[in-house]
């Protein structure tokens, strides 16, 4: 009874203890080690080198029969484009075989009376692409667009056909915040938030059910220890742990990526840190509820790590998705520490922005916080 | 010949109570499965339903009121605000308000009228720049309209070259095509390889592994019993999302279900290697899993699953060939949207079979000569 008054109060000294001993248990266990900081450092890797949304080289067949120069100026627009790799060929038939190996990607096809055709003013080229993979079939779509258009504005420039005008409007597009147009602008943010969850929420799943599994837990609740030092005690090392990660991020992301960084670093930092302490209270509610590992590790995968990389607006934007999916989203911290950090990054500081990120964050880890409490006191008793 | 039969037999049914007798065990290898189809299938698209833009028309004649017709006519964009000063587009895009902000500058009509040319300028939130991309190409197909339109109010000829676009396999170019199908193979990865870690890991971890090792069982026999359960459930779990993809996403099967199902065998066995050599490197259950998950991650995201693998630099694309679900994403979008059959199939089949003969034996020889 007098131990149980005791330990109601909070205890700097017990707590220490059992930091520390966390803190030796994770350091020990090389696979906690590998999550922590290997996995960051390969995720870097891959997202700053391996993915890429932005299109180059796209092996594309040409057929023609046609050899007059004017056919092949307009292939030559081709040629000339990055974005395509050019195979010449002569028949279609062995361009759909291309095709469907897999070997190219479109097919430009030029009638055989073309520049006949394009003399009399109604001619067309037929580009057939592999819309397997839809949004690179569009763009790949919007650049044989383009290398037509560009020809047919330089045919008329040179007066060849006086007949057509020029275009009546033209487009002059800026795209604000990444003018340099690489995808890897708003992957590193994205990535910061994926292994910001991964190392909260998966690495904390187990701790607990853990405990529970080989019945450790049982023999810490006669010790004086408390509800509210336990989670601490928890909490802390995996905090270290992802805030190394954070600093890998962008420390990867300013000196390998040069992303700029144009909102306040500490900011970002401070932001992070609550976003950590949502995650890492997400994985030990999981943990205290389920007391499985497979369980845990499981439920962590799909209430966490797969919300943040599917429903936070990070690859996939949330404008097009279905409401009630969109609804689902905006219950999710990690939609809002998406777009806090994009924001920072990318944009500056936009008060109106952050500051409904940062409540929202704030708001779910204090509920976070309760439900963890409940979560284990009850099985206390 | 019969004893050994026997024996795999045996040990087949003990690893399936071992995984299917715990009730939330059994919901936790269906349920995501199906969760995660529905959410892939309708969060995950690059495409653009609703563009929001803000508009500033400086302008303020019938030629940018023309323009402004064709957008809104056009049924994506979407006029979420009118702004009347330059001065406001930081606001609007900063904030989110709008994805684009459309402006028509003061002489637009001027300019066309001269035969100079007007100009629309499109300022689009870059914070995610595929996005912004694919909202600014939408305005660039409006402005196509427009000219098109406008010639042809003034009796101009078309232009002499025009283009006609198709697309094979994905005719509406719907990414929820492409990427359903590739959840057959690699939703199922995430278990297949868990569960063949965790079912050596589990038995380590409780010390019983020692007592398989001294059962009649040959560290073969071992390996047979321990894989075929997962490689059950992953087809399993295959069989779920290729029903949703089919009759729920209603996205026609092109090609044989023997092709489909031979190549996602190959993969199951592939992923059940992997999974069973790499439990030879954890001593519990938490080791094995998170080993699995520092595999899986760079597997999914170096699979083609949402960027394409030719997309990526040489260094990478040679790490990919080693990733079985590279393969499989390949295999099953191509039997099933593209209706491929054996002999197109054949370079993504052979390294599989070269990936499950290399990690199984590997697993069998690791039984005995653990390294950790």
């Amino acid at each position: 009874m007098i131990d149980q008054v005791h330990s109601q109060r909070l205890s700097w000294r017990r707590l220490r203890a059992l930091t520390v001993k966390e803190t030796r248990q994770l350091l020990r266990d090389r696979s906690n080690l590998m999550v922590g900081l290997f996995l960051p450092f390969v995720l870097i890797l891959v997202f700053g080198y391996g993915l890429s949304f932005d299109i180059k080289n796209a092996p594309v067949a040409i057929v023609s029969q046609d050899t007059s120069p004017t056919a092949q100026d307009v292939i030559a627009g081709f040629y000339l484009s990055p974005y395509f790799t050019v195979t010449p060929l002569h028949s279609m038939a062995e361009a759909q075989r291309l095709m469907r190996s897999g070997k190219v990607e479109a097919i430009v096809y030029l009638q055989t009376d073309f520049s006949r055709r394009l003399a009399a003013g109604d001619a067309s080229i037929q580009v057939l692409v592999n819309g397997v993979d839809a949004n690179r079939a569009r763009v790949l779509e919007g650049f044989a667009q383009g290398a037509i258009s560009q020809w047919n504005v330089k045919r008329a420039a040179a007066g060849q056909n006086s007949a057509l005008p020029a275009p009546a409007v033209q487009l002059e597009t800026r795209l604000w915040f990444n003018e340099a147009n690489t995808s890897t602008h708003f992957l590193v943010p994205g990535l910061i938030v994926l292994i910001m969850t991964l190392n909260g929420a998966l690495l904390t799943s187990l701790v607990m059910a853990r405990e529970w599994e080989r019945g450790t837990l049982e023999s810490l609740f006669v010790t004086p220890i408390n509800t509210g030092e336990l989670i601490a005690s928890k909490l802390i090392p995996y905090f270290g742990v992802g805030l190394a990660g954070l600093a890998m991020c962008l420390l990867a992301g300013k000196f390998l990526f040069f992303v700029p960084i144009r909102g306040s670093l500490l900011l970002i930092v401070l932001i992070s840190m609550l976003y950590l302490l949502v995650s890492l209270s997400l994985g030990l509610l999981i943990s205290a509820a389920t007391k499985n590992q497979f369980l845990a590790s499981q439920i962590a995968l799909i209430v966490s790590f797969l919300p943040a990389l599917m429903l936070s607006g990070f690859i996939f934007d949330l404008r097009s998705v279905p409401v009630i999916v969109r609804a689902i989203s905006t219950v999710l911290p990690p939609t809002y520490y998406v777009e806090a950090l994009q924001t920072l990054f990318l944009a500056g500081n936009v008060p109106g922005l952050l500051i409904k990120d940062t409540a929202v964050l704030l708001t779910a880890a204090v509920l976070l916080f309760v439900l963890i409490r409940i979560n284990t006191r009850k099985q206390l008793v | 010949m019969n004893a050994t039969l026997h024996r795999i037999r045996i040990l087949i049914r003990k690893e399936l109570l071992a995984i299917l007798k715990d009730p939330r065990s059994r919901l936790v290898l269906v349920l995501p499965v199906i969760l995660q189809s529905l959410l892939f299938g309708y969060a995950a698209t690059f495409d653009l339903n609703e563009v929001p833009y803000a508009l500033l028309d400086t302008d303020r004649s019938n030629a940018s009121q023309q323009f402004v017709n064709v957008l809104d006519g056009s049924g994506v964009f979407d006029r979420v605000m009118n702004l009347s000063s330059p001065n406001q587009i930081g606001e609007t895009i900063g904030k989110k308000r709008a994805l684009l902000v459309i402006h028509l500058p003061a002489d637009f009509e001027r300019d066309i009228l001269s035969g100079r040319g007007g100009v629309v300028q499109v300022i689009a939130d870059g914070r995610n720049s595929n996005t912004g991309n694919v909202a600014a190409s939408y305005v660039s197909a409006a402005v196509d309209r427009f000219n098109t339109q406008w010639n042809q109010l003034r009796g101009g000829s078309n232009p002499p070259l025009t283009i006609e676009t198709r697309a094979w396999y994905n005719p509406n170019l719907e990414t929820r095509w492409a990427m359903i199908p590739s959840l057959i193979g690699a939703l199922s990865m995430l278990q297949v390889l868990m569960l063949s870690a965790l079912s050596v890991a589990r038995e380590r971890e409780q010390g019983t592994f020692d007592q398989l090792l001294v059962t009649p069982l040959r560290p073969t026999e071992i390996m047979i019993g321990k894989a075929v359960p997962p490689i059950l459930i992953g087809l399993t779990q295959s069989s779920i999302i290729f029903l949703l993809a089919r009759f729920w996403f209603g996205i026609p099967f092109q090609g044989s279900l023997l092709t489909l199902y031979s190549g996602l065998l190959l993969f199951t066995t592939a992923a059940v290697g992997i999974g069973l050599a790499l439990s030879a490197f954890s001593k519990t259950m938490q080791q094995a899993m998170l080993y699995t998950f520092v595999l899986l991650m760079p597997m999914m995201l170096l699979s083609g699953l949402t960027s394409a693998v030719s997309n990526m630099p040489r260094a990478m694309q040679y790490l990919t060939y080693a990733n079985p679900l590279r393969y499989a994403i390949d295999l099953v979008r191509r039997v099933y949207l593209e209706g491929a059959g054996f002999g197109y199939l054949y370079h993504d089949m052979w390294p599989l079979v070269i990936i499950a003969l290399v990690t199984l034996p590997v697993a069998v020889w690791l039984f005995r000569h653990r390294l950790v």
